[in-house]
């Protein structure tokens, strides 16, 4: 070829741009024509109603039943974004839905930012969605606001998560986490540890002979069906982050009351049990994303109990212990051969013991 | 869990209990030796349960709690590190060295990493050629057949870029210079089942025929526990001082061969330092000459000059001395806690400082509240 042939750049366009990438590239955080095809197909369709249908800046709407609200936020950051019995995106919808319950609220809506790292493969990112909208679907609330984001590679791990929901609070409901009182009893919905336990699992490329699952779950419907049987409840705490450990010490805390429970009396899962005796963790540690600790009259709690277990949240439920005048901002253990144990937060990040 | 559960069966126990408080007629100190029997004992509340003539002394076996504050220091040095990764077991890593931990290095962007067996810290060798990987290889006879098994791979598999920090330490000469020493009242020893299970307990008959003081092979459940205690107590009322073993579901008297050979193999017996004790003669682990290619301090000699001195209020050594007991530092719970440790005794869920804080301060506060 000799130079003569120049190409000629007048009649030059740009190529259309790849609607399909596999992956998620920066432009779907441009604002512009991708990030629109993103939403449009992949976003929307999972997650549409008339509200998020608005398209607005913000979306706005009406409460028609008025009354007192719950409203709560929180960010998903978890690593692997896919883990045993659960995703990041039921996590995210149930995480927030047990925050209002939590309140005794029925959920309504949530608003959700997803932020995205750049190469985050498209189909993740649609099994990650799909299950969120199942999550949503299943619990009956809405997704009325939203946002994306793209950051560069290696700025995200993969995805993350913000939700936030409003949720509308039964008349004469008012449970708080200093209503603890001496002489009430302390019920758990069911085994402690397995989300935390199925994640370090994975995370740390350990293998069980039985599988653990996450116990991802919504528990507002659980929580509506204790109300029923006890509008007095008077704190109730999701045993996330921190475990149970942390729950019952920032109840003791917040309430300035005792408290004490049989070691012997907390459900934990076998195989979650025989993990920890490895891993040298203590299960009261161990983060939970679908059970509650419960603290109610006395007088109520077998009535409550049979209620939680008939339902399928709390099949497995327990009174574990009671709250008491001494020590106040303190919690007790019995232990199994009848000695008694102080059960203190946990100091920082869990770490496996040497031997 | 099915071998686990019958000993922590509280009738057992109890029944364990009475028998020690029939057996017992005047006061006795029981050191339990290593750090996992600490944690069960203050755990399940056992020491509570004893007899008042019984006192239990924690003794030096957290090999988080020994290792000298110099080689957290040079392993922090080798942890930043560009080009290294940096592997460890989950509690080293919240040890505080003078100016850091590991924790902090890694959220200044060392690559330090947790794994749960050095074999696995070989693997990362394996498959990042082009790094340099260090495994913090610390602990008594228990953790040291694994530590030497990954080292003896690692020549046999021609590993190139696998190297270990060595901290092992050994415990009977722990035990002799606790007899020794005129400050330490001990009259009888837990031995520390764990370690026998490795090495057997032929070397413990020498120390209680020469210091004329019983020692029982002990376990780490509350039944294991209350068992060799109960047998502690009997020989020290009749007046016997031999080694019984309490725990012999896992130890026989002659240990792990193989895990003796291959420790033998690799290792040969040096001076080591212990955090707060000072130097005890021919009380480690350090390479042999022949795997010398494979010492992080031979690879990196740049550390080998770090030198660092304690905290001047921690009182760790003098507790893992079984000479004073937690509470009877001042810093205990103040200056000191497991989220700002001043020394290991408090960083290891094994130290006899964090034991405390997390079980033992319950009869303090009970005080204080009646008070």
């Amino acid at each position: 070829m000799s130079t003569s042939e120049k190409i000629n750049l007048s009649g030059w366009t740009c190529p259309a741009p790849l609607r399909n990438y596999p992956q998620v590239v920066m432009g779907h955080g441009s604002g512009g024509k991708m990030m629109a095809d993103l939403i449009g197909h992949l976003f929307k369709p999972l997650l549409d109603n008339p509200l998020l249908g608005q398209m607005g800046d913000s979306t706005t709407f009406i409460l028609e039943q008025g009354g007192r609200l719950a409203f709560t936020t929180d960010s998903f950051v978890i690593s692997p974004i896919f883990f045993p019995g659960g995703s990041i995106g039921e996590l995210a919808v149930n995480g927030t839905i047990n925050d209002l319950a939590m309140s005794g609220a029925i959920p309504l809506y949530l608003s959700a930012a997803f932020i995205l790292e750049e190469g985050l493969p498209m189909t993740d990112l649609g099994r990650i969605v799909s299950a969120f909208s199942a999550a949503a679907a299943a619990a009956s609330v809405q997704v009325i606001a939203g946002d994306t984001k793209v950051v560069n590679k290696g700025h995200g791990d993969g995805l993350y998560i913000t939700t936030t929901g409003i949720g509308l609070v039964p008349a004469g409901i008012e449970i708080a986490p200093h209503r603890a009182q001496p002489g009430d009893a302390i019920l758990v919905s069911g085994t402690m540890g397995d989300h935390g336990v199925a994640i370090m699992s994975v995370r740390e490329g350990l293998a069980f002979e039985s599988p653990i699952v996450s116990d991802t779950a919504p528990l507002h419907g659980l929580v509506q069906a204790m109300i029923t049987a006890c509008p007095n409840i008077h704190c109730l705490r999701d045993a996330t982050r921190g475990g149970l450990a942390a729950v019952l010490n920032e109840l003791a805390g917040a309430s300035s009351v005792g408290i004490e429970f049989g070691e012997g009396r907390i459900p934990v899962n076998p195989a979650v049990h025989g993990a920890c005796e490895m891993l040298g963790l203590d299960p009261l540690h161990v983060a939970n994303e679908g059970k509650l600790v419960a603290i109610l009259p006395r007088a109520d709690a077998e009535k409550v109990l049979a209620v939680m277990r008939a339902h399928p949240m709390g099949a497995q439920a327990a009174i574990i212990g009671e709250v008491v005048e001494s020590h106040p901002g303190m919690v007790i253990a019995r232990t199994a051969i009848g000695g008694t144990r102080i059960v203190d937060l946990p100091a920082g990040e869990l770490l496996p013991r040497i031997c | 869990m099915k071998y686990l559960d019958e000993y922590r069966d509280g009738q057992v126990t109890r029944q364990l209990l009475e028998e020690i408080q029939g057996v017992v007629t005047r006061p006795w100190a029981l050191m339990e030796v290593c750090g996992g029997q600490t944690h069960s004992i203050l755990r399940s509340g056992l020491d509570r349960l004893l007899p008042p003539e019984i006192s239990l002394i924690h003794g030096p076996g957290c090999p988080v709690c020994v290792t000298p504050l110099e080689l957290i220091d040079r392993a922090v040095a080798l942890a930043s590190q560009p080009g290294v990764i940096l592997t460890s077991y989950g509690d080293m890593l919240r040890v505080p060295g003078s100016k850091h931990d590991l924790l902090s290095v890694k959220a200044s962007g060392g690559d330090v990493r947790i794994v749960y067996s050095p074999l696995d810290a070989l693997k990362i060798a394996q498959q990042n050629p082009d790094k340099q990987v260090v495994f913090f290889a610390v602990g008594f006879e228990t953790t040291a057949p694994a530590n030497a098994m990954s080292v003896f791979q690692a020549k046999r598999l021609g590993v190139e870029n696998y190297t270990i920090l060595v901290s092992h330490v050994t415990v009977p000469p722990a035990i002799t210079a606790l007899l020794d020493s005129d400050e330490v009242q001990v009259d009888a020893f837990l031995a520390p089942g764990h370690v026998n299970a490795v090495m057997g307990y032929h070397e413990y008959e020498a120390l209680a025929a020469r210091y004329h003081v019983p020692m029982v092979v002990t376990g780490f459940e509350p039944v294991d526990l209350a068992r060799g205690i109960l047998m502690a107590v009997r020989q020290l009322e009749e007046g016997r001082a031999e080694v019984e073993n309490a725990y012999s579901r896992a130890v026989v008297r002659e240990g792990n061969v193989p895990g003796q050979r291959i420790i033998h193999e690799v290792f040969e017996l040096c001076d080591r330092k212990w955090r707060g004790i000072g130097t005890i003669p021919l009380s480690g682990y350090k390479l042999r000459p022949d795997y010398a290619a494979f010492d992080a301090e031979q690879r990196f000699p740049q550390v080998q000059t770090i030198e660092t001195q304690e905290s001047a209020l921690c009182i760790s050594g003098q507790i893992l001395q079984g000479l004073k007991k937690p509470i009877h530092c001042p810093a205990f719970g103040r200056e000191c806690t497991p989220q700002t440790p001043l020394g290991a005794t408090m960083v290891s869920s094994e130290g006899a400082c964090a034991a405390y804080y997390r079980y033992g301060r319950l009869e303090r506060t009970l005080e204080e509240t009646k008070g």
